[in-house]
Order: structure tokens, then C-alpha cells, then sequence
């Protein structure tokens, strides 16, 4: 093995980005911190909507200080272009022939009023690669449906399982579907990439996000389709276990979940909440029986779990090998050691945040580690940068446009 | 092939030239199978009898049975079934010969389970240091939870999503269909291929090591963030949605037959859609000028307040009682309001806009004498949408076909192998 430092994974791969809010960015970010060059573009009229959302930097909204952009967009460069000026498209046509892949999850015919449709970009450059991830995708009575992931939580099942029965169904927190459908999109694109650079061929890869994240809940849907069955809401229970669900701890709405499959844990919760005689009580001595008590079992249990502090409990029941975790809030999260381990929060600093936690990838590569190089950039930033060093105009060139409106 | 889904020859394919040996059970099926849908070779290693992943539910007609786990057919489609032994150092032998083929190997084990059976990454690289070995675990391959008991609740526990969800009256509640591991099996295929881009530019292969809790942390949205900036902890709020410390969005709301999402939270991208709510309601006369207490236009994303929303709630929920999911659908198609059905999988197997993209498939299952609805293709490409190529196979339904076909073993080894219970 060479002692070199190895290049980044990415190192070279080249992508146009116009994606926004959340779904897009995420999935660019995966390419930027494994060393892609990303450039976004953005426009002053028309910011990415995330620049708009909490939190903020002491809770004051200001378009640059925004956490939600911050945590999606580190390690890219911003080139801010007036997309509505005349001569914008010659500076979007020099950034297509530099690209590889261009990426946009707009609502289909955005990119197509810019003539940015696929079949303009090939025509632009022959083997580009484009990548599309509206809600609903290109084609059927519903494509031009704007939306956000809130409302594809409801479209692809997710929501309608969520909660307790006989209450009103839970949208589950987040934009879900937009962390779901990100990992799609980077395993297509660089598969896409692939394909070309051994055919030579571009792609085209035209996402319904409804459609790819309805693949996280397959076996309902195989369900309904051979036994007719539609899957409701049920809280936390589960056909093959008991107990299994979040029990109150000490602190106030702090909570740990303990789910026993086995006779085997079972005994060994009862030990650990020094309480061995309920596993030779007939309510709970087998799994049937404790099924059959389950609200009696939860009573139980709760008022044994609200001496402990949840963390305390889960150490104890895990030494003890009964499966329990804290139910983490967010504060849990940043002092959760395994998290720590992991590194999974990392601080960069912003020009108008200042030192801020984001977020790093699930996966760690042996060889080339992701890096985290800058934070998410301000509207305009690399903006001559990319002019100068990427498009490799003169700095006349690059004043010209700028005078003229077309870069802001 | 039935549905307009085109026969894909393999050069068309994405992913054609790569073979995958995907070990994995139900902590790590989606990332081979995604593989799989681009185009891979996916070689699904189970032991003998079977998989654990086939005693997932549901099951076809309700029959716990091996070849009947909807769970198995949902994640094993698009590869190859074989089945081998890794614990009989003969298998373990057959192992690495297939890893001489390979271009990737998945596996969900526990961490060091692989490397006790001489099959770690260091074991592997030393016979072919292209390999992209990915391995999925709830926490990853070492740290402080890495003998931890893990599972759907508990790893969305400690991922953080289970805090956020839920009526406040009640305790917090997962997500009601299993995410944990699929989470960690999409990321594990993004980072598979990200690992693909680094071996095609140098030759070299490396270890990629997933964490599941990474994954479920990712996926809550701006809660770190916002613990980070503002200090603020969400909480779960039942149809609410905490935007920030103070300000608040409504997601569901019952209508006449069921149940509607409609996005009450304020945001230059969702003013016309409020716009278009209005205008509905007053054409049928059932208009309020509390409503226009807000000032809609320069409310930011996600900023309102929990005393505008006891202001402007009370008229959408009266007029959303008085129509049904399907006439709200429609009506919001129209006007371009951001209001959707609240889907059951029934709902989802009924949706037109899916049915007039050909998005389901419909699978044969021969040995059942029937075929199967299927969701289609994750993705569309300028070639068509990808294709379920092969249903999930039986147990060691392959093994001829590879063993034989694939790694030139003769009949009588296979026969031998068998008999000595290594595959």
C-alpha cells in the first residue's frame, strides 16, 4: 500500500447543481464531501427557500444565517446567477460542457422554460449525465403537484401507520422522505457515471421521490396486494413481542425503549427492574400471556422504569442483554458517546453563523474518508471563483458580467 | 414483458458488469438489492434452510413459511440465491473463491463476526484488494454500543426519531413501518458507489462502515440544528409540528372519509396554496375573515405562531369535514393547494398518478402459480424505468446455475458440498 494520502473518492467528478431545499442538497452534499466539485446555483431572485427556515443563529432569521441551508450545503460552491437575464443561458451552456452531471429537483418544466431539459443539455454536451428529482416525476396526471416531503410522508404510507389507534395519524418529523430519497439518488448518479465512462453514453435519471421511497415500505404494500390487508396504526406494539415499546424514566418525558423477542430478555428485564417474580406471574410468564396483558404489562413495567434515568436503564439492560435505548431528544443526540465516537457532529465555521455543528456521513470509506472542507457557502461566494478558476474567463470577461447583471 | 416494462438487454444496464455477493439477512437487503435494480449481478449468500430474513412478515396468504415471506420477496428481488455455510471452513474456502469474482460484498453481521470466521476485510483485501466490502450495522463496526442489542424500536430510539413523534398525551412512537435498517441499506448502496468511483480511478478497493443510528439521525430534519443554534428541543405534538421554539405547523387534519395532509405553515413557496384554500372555502361559502388575521405574505416558512394557528384552524377544519379525501385530492389538483390523501397501502395501490406511469409490475411467482403487484423501479432513465428482472429466489434456487455455472465446480463436488450440509 502507498503511504500517499489517497485522493478523495470524488476527486474530479464535476456537478452542476440546481437543487434546492432539501431532498437535492443532501444528496449533493454526499458527492461534495467525498470531493466532488459541486456548484450550486442560486439566484437573488429567487433564494433557496432554505434560507428562510429555522433555526437561526440566536433565532434571527437572516437569509445567511439559516442552520436548516447550513446543515446541507457545506463543502459546495455558490455561484449566484440571474437566471432571468438574457445572457445567463451562455454562462449556464460554458458550466454544462464543464459538468458531468447537472442535478435539479425542481417541479417538472422548470428546468425545461430554461431549455435545461435533458434533450438540451446532450445537445450542449452529448454524454451528460441529468439528474431529476420532482415529487412526482416527469409524466402522469399528478406531475406538475408542487409539494415538499411533508406531504410524500402522506402519499408513500408512511403517515397513515404513524401513531396511536383511533387518534389522528402522525406525520413522522421532518421532511422524511427527503433524507430517504437522497441515498437513491447518489447510487443511481454515480452508477450513471459509470455507464458512461465506459460507453460513453449519457443518462438521464428522472426520479419520483414518491416512487423511490415507497421502496422503505415494500412488504405493506406486497400485504395489500396478496392478502388484501391494509396495515393501520398500532403505536409501538409488534405481533411477536412483549414487552416492546418506550417506557417513562426519571426525568420528566424522558423515556427508554425495551423490546423483548425472547423468554430469554424477558427474564432478564425482570431482573434487572428487580421484579423476578413477574416472570413466573401467569399474566407474563410466556409471550401469549403477556400479549394478552399488554396494558397491565406497560403499567407494570412504567412504574418500575420511572425510578431510572433512561440512560442508566438502557446501560443496565443492555449489560444484561435485554434490547433498550434511550428515546433521544436532541441534546441526547450531541452527548450519545456512540454518536461521539463515530463523529458523527462536527463544527465548521460560517462567515455569519460563526462555529456551528453539521452533520457528517453514515458511512466511513477505509481508504478515502469523506472531509469536511468549508461551510455551506453565502449566496454569491464562489461566484468569481468559479468564473476565474472553473470557466477560466479574464477578470474583464468576469467584470463585464457582473456589470451587466447576469452574475448578481 | 407485461406493463410496458421493456426487456432490458445487459448492456443497457448501469451496473451490468459488476458481480455482488451480498451476505447480508434483514438488517442489509435493500443495498444489494438497489445494486441489483441498476443492472449488478447480485449473488444472495444464505445458509443452509435459509435465511433469518425469510421469517420477517408479512406472508403470502399468512403461510410462515420460507418461500413466503413478503419481506424476503420484497428485498431479495433482482438476485441470485445460493446457499452456503460461512461457520464449515469449507464454506468458508467456497467464500473466498467467490470473492475473487466479486466487485462488491455486502454484509449485516455483527461487527467481528466475519473476522472470527478468518472472513474480516483484511482477510478478504488479501485475495482481492479491488473488493468494496460495505458492512451494515445499527451502530457501526466499533464503539461504545458496539455489543449492543439493537433492533427497529430501539435503533429509531437512539436515532432520535421516536422523541419526535406523537401525541403528547401519550408516549413517543416509532414509525409504523420498520425504517431502521433500511436506512442504513440506501446509505450503504450511496456509499458502495462512492467507494466504485475511488476503485475505478486507482484499482483500490476499501471497507465501507455503515451505521444505521447515523442514517436515523440524518433523517430528523432540523432538530440538531436546532438544538445547535437555539437551543430548542422538539417535542412531539401530536398533527402539529414545532418550526422553532415558538412557532408551529399543522400537518393532518380529518376530513369527511378519512384523512387529509394539508401544510398549514406560512412560506413565500406555500402562499398560493393558502390562497387557493381560501378562495375554495369562500366560493363555498364557507369563507371566514379570521383567516386574513394572518398576514400570509410576509410570513416566512415554517414561522407560525401557536395564536395565529387557534385563529385560522377552526374555519379549514370546518370546511375540510365537509368534503371527502377524494374531493379534496382533486379540488387540490386543481388549485394547486398543498393538500394530499392521507395513503393507505390500499390507497397506494390505487393512486392513477402511478398506474398512468406504469409504476407497479406485475412479478410471476411460477411457483405459486400466480403473479404478483409489485412497486416498480426506483428510478426512470431515458431508456425506461428500471425493471424487476427476476423475482427473489427459493433457497439455493442458483446454486447450479453459480456453482456449477459460474465458479466451473463439477456436479459431484456440488453433490458433496451438499452432503456435508455446506450449501
Amino acid at each position: 500500500m502507498s503511504s500517499e494520502p489517497a485522493r478523495d473518492a470524488l476527486a474530479g467528478l464535476k456537478v452542476l447543481d440546481f437543487c434546492w431545499v432539501v431532498a437535492g442538497p443532501m444528496a449533493t452534499r454526499y458527492l461534495a464531501v467525498h470531493g466532488a466539485a459541486v456548484v450550486r446555483i442560486e439566484s437573488r431572485h429567487r433564494p433557496d427557500v432554505m434560507r428562510g427556515a429555522n433555526p437561526y443563529r440566536d433565532g434571527v432569521p437572516h437569509p445567511e444565517r439559516s442552520g436548516y441551508y447550513a446543515w446541507h450545503n457545506t463543502d459546495k460552491y455558490n455561484f449566484s446567477l440571474n437566471m432571468r437575464h438574457s445572457r445567463a443561458r451562455e454562462v449556464v451552456h460554458r458550466l454544462v460542457r464543464w459538468a458531468d452531471v447537472v442535478t435539479e429537483n425542481f417541479t417538472p418544466g422548470t428546468m425545461e422554460e430554461w431549455a435545461l431539459g435533458f434533450d438540451d443539455l446532450r445537445k450542449i454536451k452529448q454524454e451528460i449525465i441529468m439528474v431529476s428529482a420532482s415529487m412526482l416525476g416527469r409524466g402522469g396526471p399528478h406531475a406538475a403537484q408542487p409539494g415538499f416531503g411533508i406531504v410524500l410522508t402522506s402519499l408513500a404510507g408512511l403517515t397513515h401507520v404513524t401513531g396511536a389507534p383511533g387518534r389522528l395519524p402522525i406525520t413522522p418529523f421532518g421532511a422524511y422522505t427527503d433524507f430517504i430519497v437522497p441515498k437513491f439518488i447518489v447510487a443511481a448518479t454515480l452508477a450513471a457515471v459509470d455507464h458512461r465512462n465506459r460507453t460513453g453514453r449519457g443518462v438521464y435519471l428522472d426520479f419520483s421521490q414518491l416512487e423511490a421511497v415507497l421502496h422503505f415500505v415494500t412488504p405493506t404494500l406486497l400485504d395489500y396486494a396478496v392478502n388484501g390487508r391494509v396495515k393501520e396504526r398500532e403505536g409501538n406494539r409488534h405481533p411477536a413481542a412483549a414487552p416492546h415499546g418506550v417506557y417513562p424514566c426519571r426525568a420528566e418525558d424522558s423515556w427508554c425503549a425495551i423490546a423483548c423477542f425472547t423468554e430469554g430478555e424477558w427474564a432478564a428485564l425482570c431482573d434487572v427492574l428487580k421484579r423476578p417474580e413477574w416472570a413466573r406471574d401467569p399474566r407474563f410468564a410466556r409471550l401469549v400471556a403477556r400479549k394478552a396483558h399488554e396494558e397491565a404489562l406497560d403499567a407494570a413495567l412504567a412504574e418500575r422504569t420511572r425510578e431510572w434515568p433512561a440512560r442508566d436503564l438502557m446501560v443496565a439492560l443492555q449489560g444484561a442483554g435485554v434490547p433498550a435505548g434511550v428515546v433521544a431528544d436532541s441534546r441526547d443526540l450531541f452527548e450519545d458517546p456512540q454518536l461521539q465516537h463515530r463523529g458523527h457532529f462536527t463544527v465548521v465555521d460560517h462567515p455569519e453563523l460563526g462555529p456551528h455543528a453539521v452533520d457528517t456521513p453514515e458511512f466511513h470509506l477505509s481508504r478515502t474518508p469523506f472531509r469536511i472542507r468549508w461551510s455551506a457557502p453565502l449566496l454569491g461566494q464562489h461566484t468569481e471563483h468559479v468564473c476565474r478558476e472553473i470557466l477560466g474567463m479574464s477578470e474583464a470577461e468576469y467584470l463585464e458580467l457582473a456589470a451587466a447583471g447576469v452574475l448578481e | 414483458m407485461k406493463d410496458g416494462h421493456a426487456e432490458q438487454s445487459s448492456a443497457d444496464l448501469l451496473l451490468g458488469p459488476y458481480r455482488v455477493l451480498d451476505l447480508t439477512d434483514e438488517r442489509g437487503l435493500l443495498c444489494g438489492r438497489i445494486l441489483g435494480d441498476l443492472g449488478a449481478d447480485v449473488w444472495q449468500v444464505e445458509p443452509p434452510g435459509g435465511s433469518s430474513a425469510r421469517r420477517q412478515g408479512p406472508f403470502h396468504r399468512d403461510q410462515a413459511s420460507p418461500e413466503r415471506s413478503l419481506f424476503w420477496w420484497a428485498y431479495a428481488q433482482n438476485k441470485r440465491g445460493i446457499t452456503l455455510d460461512l461457520e464449515t471452513s469449507a464454506g468458508q474456502e467456497l467464500l473466498r473463491r467467490l470473492v475473487g469474482g466479486a466487485h462488491f460484498l455486502i454484509e449485516s453481521s455483527d461487527s467481528g463476526y466475519l473476522a472470527r470466521l478468518g472472513l474480516g476485510y483484511d482477510d478478504l483485501r488479501a485475495i482481492s484488494p479491488a473488493l468494496v466490502m460495505v458492512s451494515i450495522t445499527a451502530f457501526g463496526q466499533d464503539g461504545p454500543y458496539v455489543r449492543y442489542k439493537d433492533g427497529e424500536l430501539v435503533g429509531m430510539s437512539l436515532g432520535g426519531m421516536v422523541y419526535l413523534n406523537g401525541d403528547p398525551d401519550l408516549p413517543p412512537v416509532q414509525i409504523g413501518v420498520p425504517q431502521f435498517y433500511q436506512h442504513g441499506s440506501a446509505a450503504g448502496a450511496a456509499g458502495a458507489m462512492i467507494a466504485h468511483h475511488a476503485r475505478q480511478a486507482t484499482g483500490e478497493g476499501q471497507h465501507v462502515d455503515v451505521s444505521c443510528q447515523q442514517a436515523v439521525v440524518r433523517s430528523i430534519g432540523n432538530a440538531p440544528a436546532s438544538w445547535d443554534l437555539e437551543k430548542a428541543i422538539f417535542k412531539r405534538m401530536g398533527p402539529y409540528r414545532a418550526m422553532s421554539a415558538t412557532t408551529f405547523m399543522r400537518t393532518t387534519w380529518q376530513c369527511k372519509d378519512g384523512f387529509v395532509n394539508f401544510q398549514l405553515s406560512g412560506g413565500r413557496a406555500a402562499l398560493p396554496s393558502i390562497h387557493a384554500l381560501v378562495a375554495w372555502m369562500e366560493e363555498s361559502g364557507m369563507g371566514d375573515p379570521a383567516i386574513h388575521q394572518v398576514d400570509w405574505a410576509s410570513l416566512r416558512y415554517g414561522n407560525l405562531t401557536k395564536e395565529m394557528m387557534a385563529v385560522v384552524e377552526p374555519p379549514i377544519q370546518r370546511f375540510l369535514l365537509t368534503r371527502t379525501k377524494d374531493e379534496l385530492t382533486r379540488g387540490a389538483l386543481e388549485r394547486r393547494i398543498f393538500l394530499f390523501p392521507v395513503n393507505s397501502a390500499r390507497d397506494i395501490l390505487e393512486t392513477d398518478h402511478l398506474h398512468a406511469r406504469n409504476y407497479f409490475q406485475q412479478v410471476e411467482h411460477p411457483e405459486l402459480g400466480q403473479s404478483v403487484t409489485y412497486p416498480g423501479g426506483f428510478v426512470m432513465t431515458d431508456r425506461g424505468r428500471l425493471a424487476i428482472r427476476r423475482r427473489a429466489p427459493a433457497i439455493g434456487e442458483h446454486n447450479v446455475e453459480i456453482y456449477c455455472g459460474e465458479l466451473g465446480l463439477t456436479h459431484a463436488e456440488l453433490a458433496a458440498l451438499k452432503d456435508a450440509h455446506v450449501i
